[in-house]
């Protein structure tokens, strides 16, 4: 993960899945945000290297590409962790009580929301309705989905994946 | 599915996903087979039962045996007990005051309902086509292609009175009219499935629980306008949805339903794609969506012109919300006198409603239009929880605005709620107890909208956050009356001089809440006073005397040395050292410590 020969296209089979993608979107209209999706599930994030080549690829200028990544907080420019965390922060989870749940969750990361764990194992981020407000508060880490939240709880989630990469 | 003596319905909606339903699924299938059963009996995931607070939710056909808080340990029982024996398992059928109910119509919370738009979900295999089609699934399609032409079409959408269900209420029939006529080549046609208010899921569950409604209602806006080619725009926090609806625009492909080739013998054809959004609130309005679409930063502009006269790529586009779509199928079928018959006068049909927050029953209902939110709240809803009272529904998200116990017989249509100060939005219905700060409900409003403007005009962008510092300020306790003033002042502009509704609809909440929980406001600004207990600064944490049994947990407990006392004798907390974090309160066995 992350070595600093990331940048040598030739060996690296991510850039083979980028082209890919972008051989597949390329010319069709409105392809920006599609690629940008595209390269973000490959990369876990937008490296600047990726946004000049999709600009490129796509024919669009770079600073509508980094406009764009930059007006939806979907995309990040920023690598993330292993496991993102995403806090719902909608109405229903507020009322029940989600901003307490952040507050054992930043405690137990020691990091806030936008933020990535030392080690690369958590991201934060607080995300709208999951639409799963019937069992407020709720969160997901990864592609799980944890319901009927309570501060408590957390420390006994996050350890599942420490205890997972340990 | 004549095939299988009885089908195991296993819930997979986003509330059954997040507490376990697919190990439970696991499970079943697993002693299915050890028992040998796997011919006869078929397990399926459905979308979003309704009922999320009892997930993981399980049903039993034919019988329609409803199942509440299964584990997978009780896989094993349900097979062995109900799909062997047919006795079904007592202890996880749901509680009621008469005693235990067996089937799904017989909670409160279905027999109030009439599900048009919902009719499908929950009850059909999502991933199933032959399902759909097993329910009538594209009759509305191919009558419509084989034996109407698209001006009767239109007139008989106009005629059922069906208005639009993303947020304005905008007549449907009339919009697919105006873009019909508009002059431009090619027509396109879009489905809003951006459910942007944080606290509503009913699109989400349409998409999971039965795509196919919606392929087949945009395929019907298509041959009304003269459009070949739509887009479903879902946002990105709803990857499970997008994978039903990319499953089902395959099928439909490969049933010559949805494609390149002339439909039901005709020459007209319809072709959808997916566009995935990324997390911008303002996308759901229909200009920023579509300007995202073309692969912009989702900003919106002016109208007129209205997308029905230039849309997407500048051409003329219908754009409807994916409720509003999932109801135009039955309309179809049946009939716009049908349809016309159920609601009010000037709202037809039935919408749904995301019920959550401070109630017994949460989830998902639809109920003809003009049901009072007494009978939503407390017949459907079973009420406040914890014996605790009702005191306010918040309606239409962050656009909309709060009613409170005096507004308990009012009919929920758009007419009524807009005179009450609130509106349909897209039917998010959250409920407040005596445990909800009003202010601070204001206030957590203010932010999701401030954090989402999207900063393209002056009195959206500052204007939001001016009104957002002094909300912090009075719930902080350092707010004047004079803040109360400029803050009435401040959302009279936002509200007129904003570009889009996002800033148009923004100060809602603040000025709702100020309607009626004005003495709220004055308690956090004259009485330093939280009345609700919530706002922290405000908080005043006191030992009852009477109460305390001198045990001492709270005074170990308490980080910051504040509580004294001396063992089985009353306590005391010292309000200078006090941080009001709240743990003494928490962990208090004898309920001694009052919150203020
Ligand atoms: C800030 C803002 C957000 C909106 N979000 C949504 C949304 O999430 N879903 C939706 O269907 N309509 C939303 N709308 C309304 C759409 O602009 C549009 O009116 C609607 O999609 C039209 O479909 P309908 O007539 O079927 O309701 C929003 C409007 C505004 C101003
Ligand atoms: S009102 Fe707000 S969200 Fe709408 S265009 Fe203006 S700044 Fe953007
Ligand atoms: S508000 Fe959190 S899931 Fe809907
Ligand atoms: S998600 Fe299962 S009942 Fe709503």
């Amino acid at each position: 993960m992350g070595c600093a020969c990331a940048r040598d296209h030739a060996t690296d089979e991510r850039y083979e899945r980028l082209e890919a993608a972008l051989k597949e979107w390329a010319g069709r209209p409105g392809a920006l945000i599609p690629a940008l999706h595209r390269a973000q599930q490959i990369f876990g994030y937008l490296p600047e290297d990726v946004m000049i080549r999709i600009a490129e690829a796509l024919d669009v200028r770079l600073a509508e590409v980094y406009g764009v990544a930059t007006f939806y907080s979907f995309f990040s420019l920023k690598p993330r962790g292993k496991y993102t965390i995403g806090l719902c922060l909608g109405t229903a989870c507020y009322v029940n009580g989600a901003a307490e749940v952040l507050a054992a969750l930043e405690e137990a990361l020691a990091i806030r929301p936008g933020e990535t764990t030392k080690d690369g194992l958590f991201s934060l981020s607080v995300t709208r309705c999951l639409g799963a407000c019937g069992l407020a508060p709720v969160m997901t880490v990864g592609e799980e989905v944890y319901g009927r939240l309570t501060p408590a709880k957390i420390p006994g989630i996050l350890a599942r994946y420490r205890e997972k990469e340990a | 599915m004549p095939r299988y003596r009885a089908n195991v319905l296993v819930c997979a909606g986003a509330g059954c996903l997040s507490c376990g339903c697919r190990p439970v699924k696991e499970a079943l299938l697993a002693e299915i087979d050890r028992q040998g059963l796997a011919g006869e009996i078929r397990v399926i995931e459905t979308g979003c039962v309704g009922r999320c607070d009892l997930g993981p939710v399980v049903l039993v056909y034919p019988e329609g045996v409803f199942y509440g808080r299964v584990r997978p340990e009780d896989a094993v029982e349900i097979v062995r007990e109900h799909l062997l024996k047919g006795r079904p398992v007592e202890r996880l059928l749901p509680e009621k005051e008469t005693g235990r109910i067996r089937e799904l119509s017989e909670l409160d919370f279905f027999r109030g309902q009439v599900r048009i738009a919902l009719r499908n979900v929950g009850l059909i295999d999502p991933t199933s086509i032959e399902e759909y089609i097993g329910r009538d699934g594209y009759a509305a399609l191919a009558k419509v292609v084989t034996e109407m032409t698209p001006e009767r079409v239109i007139e008989e959408v106009k005629r059922s009175g069906l208005r639009g269900r993303g947020g304005a209420g905008f007549p449907t029939g009339l919009k697919w009219e105006l873009t019909a006529k508009a002059k431009g080549e090619p027509k396109y046609v879009i489905c809003n499935a951006d459910e942007g208010d944080p606290g509503a899921f009913m699109d989400r569950s349409i998409l999971e629980g039965d795509p196919h409604s919606v392929l087949e209602a945009m395929a019907i806006a298509g041959y009304a306008i003269g459009a070949h080619q739509g887009y479903v725009y879902v946002r990105a926090e709803y990857p499970l949805a997008v994978e039903r609806l990319d499953h089902a625009i395959d099928q439909a492909r490969a049933y010559g339903l949805l494609g390149r080739e002339g439909l039901f013998g005709t020459d007209f054809f319809f072709d959808v794609e997916i566009r995935v959004g990324a997390g911008a609130f303002v996308c759901g309005e229909e200009t920023a969506l579509i300007a995202s679409i073309e692969g912009h930063r989702g900003e919106p502009r002016p109208k007129p012109p209205f997308p029905a006269a230039a849309g997407l790529w500048g051409k003329p586009t219908v754009i409807n919300n994916v409720e509003t779509y999932a109801n135009i199928p039955p309309i179809i079928l049946r009939g716009a006198d049908w349809f016309a018959g159920i609601g009010t006068e000037k709202s037809k049909g039935t919408k749904v409603f995301a019920m959550a927050g401070k109630v017994k029953n949460t989830g998902l209902i639809e109920v003809p239009m003009g049901t009072t939110l007494r009978t939503i709240v407390f017949k459907l809803g079973g009420g406040v929880p914890e014996g605790k009272e009702f005191k306010a529904a918040q309606v239409g998200g962050p656009s909309g605005g709060c009613l409170t116990a005096a507004h308990l017989d009012l009919p929920m249509d758009y007419e009524s709620l807009r005179d009450a100060g609130a509106m349909m939005g897209s039917g998010g219905l959250i409920i407040m107890d005596t445990s909800t700060c009003m202010v601070d409900v204001a206030r957590f409003f203010l932010e999701f909208t401030q954090d989402e403007s999207c900063g393209r005009c002056t009195p959206c962008r500052i204007g939001t956050k001016k009104m957002l510092e002094i909300l912090d300020k009075i719930v902080a306790g350092e707010g004047t009356m004079e803040d109360l003033a400029v803050l009435e002042k401040l959302a009279g502009m936002v509200k007129s001089a904003s570009l889009c509704g996002l800033g148009q609809s923004a100060p809602n909440p603040v000025l709702s809440t100020l309607r009626y929980f004005r003495d709220e406001y004055e308690a956090h600004i004259k009485e330093k006073r939280c009345p609700a207990g919530v706002c922290r600064a405000l908080l005043r944490y006191e030992i009852d005397p009477e109460k305390c049994t001198g045990c001492g947990l709270c005074r170990r407990v308490c980080p910051t040395g504040a509580i004294t006392g001396r063992p089985k004798e009353a306590h005391a907390i010292d309000p200078a050292l006090c941080a009001k974090c709240g743990v003494c309160y928490a962990k208090c066995k004898f309920g001694a410590i009052r919150k203020q």
